[in-house]
């Protein structure tokens, strides 16, 4: 198996500041990695450097061993990247069919359509003719990932989907998760509840302060390995 | 002219100003930018038509098929070449240039055609009127009116129902998650300027047949467009058209007084509007 | 942190700037003694230019309101010194601190006006006022109305004593203007206004103190916008509504500004000088010169956006006036 997704000693700044400290990590095609940390361990930036939202400031991302560097991000979705950002991000006057089409705007050939996103997510189904700005946060972050799930992506990148739901609605929003997987789609999930986080994948990466403090499968590393890498104690 | 005959040509007069507003606000609407040489592209408009007519010898409405398409790819390029680098958050830099641009268009016009009266002749349709009841309409007004609405509801159905159109909306609400989704948003800021430089076109075209226009007549094209998008309310494209009206109507009423007050009267309703109704009468409450 | 950090408001650099400004003034006020009374003329303007691009810039660089209707104070200012002189009778020179005063009253009620409006559409905004303004005075026949009215009552002095009076009056307002901005700017309003100017987000979530500070820079640079008018009608003894409520005189303060440096006290001043150069030399080149302004400003927008100061500055922000906090490593305050 080769690696769909090779991240290479990567850094990235704010400014002067540090954000991500000489990070390397590989995703097997259609394996799910969990990148876990505490708030501020620079995982949503490395999702936004996947992305193409932010410039890495040395080393290097590869995507089917063709590197990303120059290329934006709505060529990022063109080539098979997804990102479900961070807070949902929906197109809040938009009505939920709209943002989902909005989703498909590269037109990537693939399994996933309107029918297909509504078939897997029922709460979108039902809520097709709302606009975005009046759904829940539970609603919000199902339209998020059927937004992604329009352009067939080959990688999808998930922040955060937990946060800020509650357990029940969590739990529905993750059963989608095999569908997805099913397809045949490689999946990078960065969480903050790293129960949530294990239960998905297959492989774990955790951050602090932008540096790597341990990798392996998610399967074979002990919570207080994972405890000590979490909070650097 | 009776005053019932003032508030018709108004009203028709509002269809013209809503053409200029419906560019302004598109702009501003997905970019959040104000195009300061807004009036000076229609201006320019306006004058390559005149070569076209006087030099070319073609009708004025067959100068649209060409004045139009040249202006919307000048709005591409002036967009991607030009205003793209002058974007940040702050508002300084673009209208930095686009007071610039005016600056340079204004007096670029004025060196190839001097600071003359121009405009364009319509033949017969000059003064062609239609006798509804007791008042008089003129048909060309009339024409331009439902030229208005035509391009108010094109570009209503452009954005609703087609793909660019969406992923302009999208852009509008969060740029970001718009090129998440895979919307390169600077081609969408492109299409953008270029639809709003296409109305523009449009309606200086229309306006230079309508009254006569010089090198300078760009500002106060602005202003009048910039007054119909807070009369009618930020961000509501039918809004523009209501905008329209009442500051046609207010100009016309006020020339009706006074031919010397028509301008004023006009700006005195803006400030009323600003003073009372700042979210503009047909916006929204809170301003999205 | 081995090294104490201090603050420090006075570099080596900015304390040459007070000094230099006391050095200038004192040359220039010689003026009338050596220069030729044409060229008197000419710094007379040059001065007014001064005075609206210190203003403009104070508006756009510090307060992060760019205004394209400082031509209704300028023309309130000019019509006001007029109005004062021909008609109440009040010297003319003493006319002039007066219509400062009512260019900056008249600049408040505006102000709640204009300020409901941001970004490029407070830009037309003020636009608008200036509009008014002008379609107002040309309607007023105690002033002339559309042809404007000249100032007679100042012919009792003699032609030469008359000049050297309004080149000093005129060094005068321009010091007063500088000196001015830069106590504005490095005063509590001032800092408070650099931390917001380039952030609309925290502008606009920033509370009653911002917006009051920015009403005072707008009426402060209402009232040096109406010294400059009333500077440029003692200078050309006429005013017309249609050149002093022109919206070129915002064309000329732009160009000034970006040229010599946006948000710097310095930049303005390098700004009219270039300014000024360039209108004795070039202007009768007339609409060519106004076009090869247009997109100088835009090349330096684009490519130089901290104007000629900022290059002659570098990256340390050399600053000839003590208008910033620096941070020093190593030194107490």
């Amino acid at each position: 198996m080769t690696a769909l997704l090779e991240v290479r000693d990567v850094e990235a700044r704010y400014g002067d500041a540090l954000a991500l400290s000489r990070i390397s990590l590989e995703v097997a095609e259609q394996q799910t990695l969990a990148v876990i940390g505490a708030n501020g361990a620079g995982k949503s930036t490395l999702l936004r450097c996947l992305a193409g939202l932010m410039p890495v400031s040395a080393g290097q991302i590869r995507f089917r061993g063709e590197s990303l560097d120059r290329v934006p991000a709505h060529r990022r979705v063109a080539a098979g990247i997804s990102l479900v950002p961070e807070g949902r991000r929906l197109f809040a006057s938009l009505t939920v069919t709209d943002n989902l089409l909005v989703g498909a705007h590269q037109r990537r050939p693939g399994p996933w359509d309107l029918d297909a996103v509504f078939e897997a997510l029922p709460l979108v189904a039902q809520r097709r003719d709302r606009y975005a700005g009046a759904l829940s946060g539970g609603e919000q972050q199902a339209v998020a990932i059927g937004r992604a799930l329009m352009a067939n992506p080959e990688l999808l990148l998930l922040d955060e989907v937990s946060l800020g739901l509650a357990p029940v609605v969590i739990k529905q929003v993750y059963e989608v998760l095999p569908a997805i997987k099913a397809a045949g789609t490689t999946v990078l999930v960065v969480e903050q509840d790293v129960r949530q986080a294990l239960a998905v994948a297959d492989e774990v990466h955790c951050l602090l302060e932008g540096r790597t403090t341990l990798t392996g499968p998610a399967g074979s590393v002990s919570q207080e390995e994972v405890a000590r890498a979490y909070f650097g104690v | 002219m009776d005053l019932t005959n003032a508030v018709l040509q108004g009203v028709l007069l509002g269809g013209l100003y809503a053409i200029f507003a419906t560019g302004l606000s598109l702009v501003f609407g997905v970019m959040r930018i104000v195009n300061l040489a807004h009036g000076d592209f229609a201006t320019l408009a306006a004058f390559v038509a005149l070569v076209l007519v006087t030099g070319v010898g073609l009708p004025v409405w067959a100068t649209l098929l060409v004045v139009v398409p040249v202006l919307a790819l000048l709005g591409y390029a002036v967009q991607r070449l030009l205003l793209q680098r002058a974007l940040s958050p702050s508002p300084l830099p673009v209208l930095l240039v686009t007071f610039a641009l005016s600056i340079v268009i204004q007096n670029g016009l004025l060196e190839v055609f001097s600071s003359d009266q121009n405009r364009l002749r319509l033949g017969r349709l000059d003064t062609a009127s239609l006798h509804v009841g007791a008042f008089a309409l003129g048909v060309y007004p009339l024409l331009v009116f439902v030229v208005a609405v035509l391009i108010l509801a094109g570009l209503a159905l452009f954005l609703s129902r087609t793909r660019t159109g969406r992923a302009m909306r999208a852009t509008s609400d969060d740029r970001e998650a718009a090129q998440l989704a895979g919307v390169d948003h600077r081609h969408v800021y492109g299409v953008a300027t270029a639809l709003a430089f296409a109305t523009v076109a449009v309606a200086g075209v229309l306006s230079g047949a309508q009254t006569s226009f010089t090198p300078s007549s760009g500002p106060s094209l602005l202003i009048f467009a910039f007054e119909v998008v807070i009369i009618g309310g930020l961000g509501n494209l039918w809004g523009s058209l209501a905008g329209g009206i009442v500051l046609g109507v207010a100009q016309n009423v006020g020339a009706w007084v006074d031919p010397a007050q028509q301008v004023l009267a006009g700006h005195l309703v803006f400030l009323l509007v600003l003073a009372l109704r700042p979210q503009g009468l047909f916006g929204r409450a809170v301003p999205a | 942190m081995a090294h104490p950090v201090g603050v420090v408001r006075w570099t080596g650099a900015s304390r040459v700037g007070p000094p230099l400004l006391l050095v200038v003034v004192v040359a220039l006020a010689a003026g009338p003694f050596v220069v030729a009374p044409q060229q008197l003329f000419g710094l007379v303007n040059l001065f007014a230019y001064v005075m609206l691009a210190v203003t403009w810039n104070l508006l756009a660089g510090y307060g992060g309101m760019v205004s394209v209707g400082q031509q209704a104070s300028i023309g309130l200012g000019a019509y006001a010194v007029a109005y004062l002189a021909q008609t109440v009778g009040l010297n003319g020179f003493l006319a002039l601190p007066v219509a400062a005063v009512m260019a900056g009253v008249v600049a408040v009620p505006v102000s709640f006006l204009a300020f409901r409006l941001v970004g490029g559409y407070f830009a037309i905004g003020t636009w608008v006022v200036a509009e008014v303004f002008r379609l107002l005075t040309v309607q007023w026949d105690a002033v002339g109305a559309g042809s404007g009215t000249s100032i007679t009552s100042l012919s009792g002095y003699d032609r030469d004593v008359r000049l050297a009076l309004t080149y000093w009056v005129a060094l005068a307002a321009a010091a007063v203007v500088v000196v001015g901005s830069v106590l504005l700017v490095r005063s509590r309003f001032g800092l408070g206004l650099a931390a917001v100017r380039d952030d609309p987000v925290a502008a606009a979530s920033t509370g009653v103190g911002v917006t009051t500070a920015k009403r005072v820079v707008f009426v402060l640079a209402a009232a040096g916008a109406g010294l400059a008018g009333g500077v440029l009608a003692l200078g050309s003894l006429r005013v017309q509504p249609d050149s002093v409520y022109s919206v070129q005189w915002t064309a000329f303060m732009v160009f000034m500004v970006v040229i010599g440096g946006v948000g710097t006290i310095e930049g303005p001043i390098v700004g009219a000088v270039v300014f000024f150069v360039l209108q004795q030399t070039l202007a009768h080149y007339g609409a060519t010169y106004l076009i090869v302004l247009g997109v100088v400003a835009i090349a330096m927008v684009l490519l130089a956006p901290r104007g000629l100061w900022g290059l002659l500055a570098g990256s340390r922000g050399t600053t000839l006036f003590p208008v910033g906090y620096r941070a020093v490593l190593g030194r107490r305050s």
